[in-house]
């Protein structure tokens, strides 16, 4: 058995600790508890003076655990495990008891009792103490390449930033040129520069030295961790495997075709999508134009508002007036969508160009006949007929049918609509919650190209953080399998938020240590309790629960 | 001099051990009854922890983690809220449930996190010394929660749990999905059966006894111990000890501790 020492250094933290509690006598009863071989106390211990004694104690007394009981962990932890370090002494054997923060200040006026409280918490520091455990963090080696899936604005935005970081970025494209649906579109909102414009950033992509475009290539197979990810691609002549540090998954997304709906033929009855290329040829050579909003989207099946459709709605009325000033637009919509200043700046725009604006109700569709369209206008109140000699129906983006395979390969979520699902809505809106991987643009919710664009910005950055860094230091204190009781029930590999749990080849779960962030979830949950969660082992936590007192 | 209760905290390192910090940073004073034991999430708290803690004799037990939603760790809280509400309903069988409780305390929430101190304190006050505390600990209690111990710590329940969110939420995508209520029902009957199977075998693991005399000191019918009688031994963990007249009994086997 190891022998063990243990060191306690109480602080006064000036009168903060010193003033409400008893701290002579803290020091007394400190001395009392196992394998306590010296106890002082500190006026501050996270002054250089009170930093040398601790440096300064271990090495006299040969100390190998340290407890410090002041402030709290969540500040103070990494300066006492660090001069614990430089004392020699493994950081993971320091453990820090909180008499400050959630005991002196919380009960100023029960000196007596706050004092009493201190001494259980200490003697439950020593508990835990007693079966610390060294850890080592280790690092791992980072491949400082970037794979982006997806060569749309936001895959291309997102290569040319990392590569003008110098980073080499290779950028994967299924079809056979770059440009995603911007090659579809005439000219855009809310400037109406031509979309051909935008697009030139091609050009810069393709003739990068730092960014190789890879077009007609999918990806096939997803494998490793952080820093150190092998995609196997296919390519009309074979599959290749392609080694890269992050992915960023940018593939976009699709516009719903609406068989069935409205009376929709490709020809007479379109899409928005199908009138840019018209606009594209400059082929519009009718008068009475109706645009029906919300086609496909919104209701049961889709519950989602697309996003983009009001405001490409608007864009396409406007350009049609513009070319054909005695053209009469309707725009039939159940709610505008254009929020911000700009886009609703863009609406007004619209109204005052003598768009026609009529609201229908969900429960009251238009109805598409021959040659007019019957409504029921909700804000008249009453039915109304619209003639036509075309009509546009604004059909949402919806996601890639492929979109689940490669959820699978990634190994991360999708939402219900079947786009990708960010790790936090607030907090990482850009990350996967598997680390190293990222999403950006329509792939992961409807945008347009400000927001495609500025969404691609921030997964690079986001990817910059890892691969500007040779080696990424691990945590130490994170889950183990013990193989022996491991049943291969697969429950931790569902339960883990950060997919750090695989099962091996002998159905045994297997802890990826770059990707664990120790928060323990597995060991509460596996039902064989074969998962260790080092520095929070179940040991240790029942050793201080029995030490907080009922006695 | 009046009752001060000995009451267990379990804080998240993210949210509301933040919280209780900063309960101290703005002096917010509550009562110096709660100690406090930090884990990185909310979701490392096995049940079992808070059935030890009311084991040896602690008065209260209260469980603080990040607001739905708000979790560090994604959705480890999630997970937790699951697993804690199947052991309140355990606590609720052996009338325990009053003296555990689950919070949610965000790091901003300093105020609010000596509100709930100051609050589950006074409702531990109300429901007095635990009973296993003192001279005299209440020896037929301790062996109900021994057995909802076992309850919780047996794989059988742990892997419904484990399993819980995976049926009923994303089965849809990878498996077939199992309706919420269903599936409530699923765990509420292991629950309860588990609980008797382990009542039963605790009384076995100390003498001999025959269903009549299992049936009687339990208060529990003896068809329904019968069918477990059966369930335990074709699972091996009792057996046959003697036919005394016409009436068997059985003992635990010793593999069953
Ligand atoms: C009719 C219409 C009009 C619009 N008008 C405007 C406008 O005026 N202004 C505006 O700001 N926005 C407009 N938009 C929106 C704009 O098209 C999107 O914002 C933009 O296309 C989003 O870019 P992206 O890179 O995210 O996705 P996409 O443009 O969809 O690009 C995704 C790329 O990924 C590729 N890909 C998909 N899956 C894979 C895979 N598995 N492997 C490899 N590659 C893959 C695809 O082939 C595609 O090239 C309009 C959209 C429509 C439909
Ligand atoms: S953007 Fe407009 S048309 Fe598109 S779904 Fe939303 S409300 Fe309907
Ligand atoms: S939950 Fe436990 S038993 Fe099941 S696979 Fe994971 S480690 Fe193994
Ligand atoms: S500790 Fe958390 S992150 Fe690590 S393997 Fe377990 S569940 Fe996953």
């Amino acid at each position: 058995m190891e022998d063990i020492k243990m060191g306690v250094f109480i602080c006064h933290c000036g009168t903060n600790i010193g003033g409400f509690l008893d701290v002579p006598s803290l020091v007394e009863y400190a001395k009392t508890l196992p394998n306590v071989t010296f106890a002082t106390d500190n006026l501050y211990s996270c002054s250089e003076v009170g930093l040398s004694l601790i440096k300064e104690k271990i090495e006299e007394h040969d100390l190998n655990r340290v407890i410090v009981a002041s402030c709290t962990p969540r500040t103070h932890e990494p300066l006492f495990r660090s001069i614990c370090q430089e004392a020699g002494l493994n950081p993971y054997l320091f453990e820090m008891v909180n008499i400050r923060d959630q005991c002196s200040w919380v009960h100023m006026k029960e000196t007596e009792a706050a004092t009493e409280k201190a001494k259980i918490l200490i003697e439950m520091g020593v508990a835990k103490a007693l079966l610390l455990q060294p850890l080592e963090k280790f690092q791992i080696d980072i491949n400082p390449t970037a794979l982006i899936i997806g060569g749309g604005i936001a895959g291309m935005t997102a290569a040319l930033n990392l590569a003008n970081q110098e980073f080499k970025v290779i950028l994967i494209e299924k079809e056979p040129e770059l440009g995603g649906l911007l090659r579809y579109l005439y000219k855009l909102y809310p400037t109406h520069d031509d979309a051909s414009k935008v697009l030139e950033v091609r050009n810069l992509v393709e003739n990068h030295q730092k960014i190789k475009v890879i077009t007609s290539t999918e990806p096939v197979k997803i494998e490793g961790f952080i820093g150190n990810y092998k995609v196997s691609v296919k390519r009309r002549d074979g599959i290749y495997d392609i080694d890269t540090g992050i992915i960023i998954v940018a593939t976009g997304a699709q516009v719903l075709k609406p068989e069935g709906l409205f009376g929709y033929n490709g020809s007479t009855i379109i899409t928005q999508l199908e009138l840019e290329q018209l606009l594209k040829e400059n082929k519009i050579n009718v008068k009475n134009i109706v645009m029906i909003q919300c086609v496909g989207a919104r209701n049961e099946e889709r519950r989602y508002c697309s996003n983009i459709c009001c405001m490409t709605a608007l864009k396409n009325a406007m350009l049609i007036k513009e070319l054909k000033p005695d053209a009469n637009i309707s725009i039939i919509f159940r709610d505008i969508q254009t929020q911000g200043t700009t886009y609703e700046e863009y609406y007004r725009k619209a109204r005052e160009k003598g768009i026609t604006f009529i609201r229908y109700i969900p429960e009251k569709v238009p109805i598409v006949k021959e040659s007019n369209i019957e409504v029921y206008n909700d804000y008249l109140n009453q039915d109304i007929s619209i003639p036509y000699d075309m009509i546009v129906l604004s059909t949402p983006l919806i996601a890639n049918p492929d979109s689940e395979d490669l959820a699978k390969m990634l190994k991360v979520p999708l939402e219900e609509n079947h786009f990708f699902l960010e790790a936090h809505v607030k907090l990482r809106p850009v990350d996967f919650a598997t680390d190293g991987i990222y999403v950006c643009g329509s792939a992961h919710w409807p945008a347009d190209i400000p927001e495609a664009i500025s969404q691609a910005y921030a997964a690079a950055s986001r990817a910059s953080t890892i691969i500007s860094k040779d080696v990424l230091e691990v945590e130490g204190a994170i889950a183990e399998v013990d193989e022996d009781l491991c049943v291969g029930c697969g429950i931790c590999i569902k339960i883990c938020p950060y997919n750090a749990i695989s099962m091996d080849d002998n159905g045994i779960a297997h802890v990826t240590e770059a990707s664990c962030k120790g928060c323990g979830l597995c060991g509460a949950t596996c039902p064989e309790k074969a998962i260790t969660n080092h520095h929070f082992t179940t040991k240790q936590i029942l050793a201080q629960i029995l030490a907080s007192g009922g006695k | 001099m009046s009752f001060e209760p000995n009451i267990l905290g379990f804080l998240c390192n993210w949210c509301s051990y933040a919280g209780a910090d900063l309960a101290g940073v703005s002096r917010v004073q509550y009562p110096p009854n709660i100690r406090v034991i930090r884990v990185m999430c909310s979701g490392r708290v096995d049940p079992v922890f808070v059935i030890e803690a009311l084991a040896t004799g602690l008065d209260g037990v209260i469980v603080m983690g990040c607001h739905l939603g708000d979790c560090h760790y994604i959705d480890g809280n999630y997970e937790e809220k699951m697993k804690l509400d199947l052991l309140s309903k355990a606590l609720q069988l052996i009338g325990l449930s009053g003296r555990f409780r689950l919070e949610w305390v965000s790091a901003s929430e300093g105020v609010r996190f000596g509100q709930v101190v100051s609050e589950f304190t006074k409702q531990i006050k109300n429901e007095g010394p635990s009973p296993f505390s003192g001279s005299k600990p209440n020896q037929k209690l301790k062996e109900d929660l021994e057995a909802i111990k076992r309850t919780l710590s047996d794989n059988r329940l742990r892997t419904l749990v484990g399993r819980e969110r995976a049926i009923t939420e994303f089965g849809n995508v990878y498996e077939e999905i199992i309706e919420f209520e269903e599936y409530e029902k699923i765990i509420d009957d292991a629950l309860n059966s588990e609980f008797l199977r382990n009542k039963i075998l605790i009384k076995l693991e100390k003498e001999p006894l025959s269903v009549k005399n299992l049936s009687k000191s339990l208060s529990i019918e003896s068809s329904l111990i019968l069918e477990h009688i059966v369930s335990l031994k074709a699972r091996n963990l009792i057996d046959f000890n003697r036919i005394d007249g016409i009436t068997p009994y059985y003992h635990a086997l010793k593999e069953a501790l």
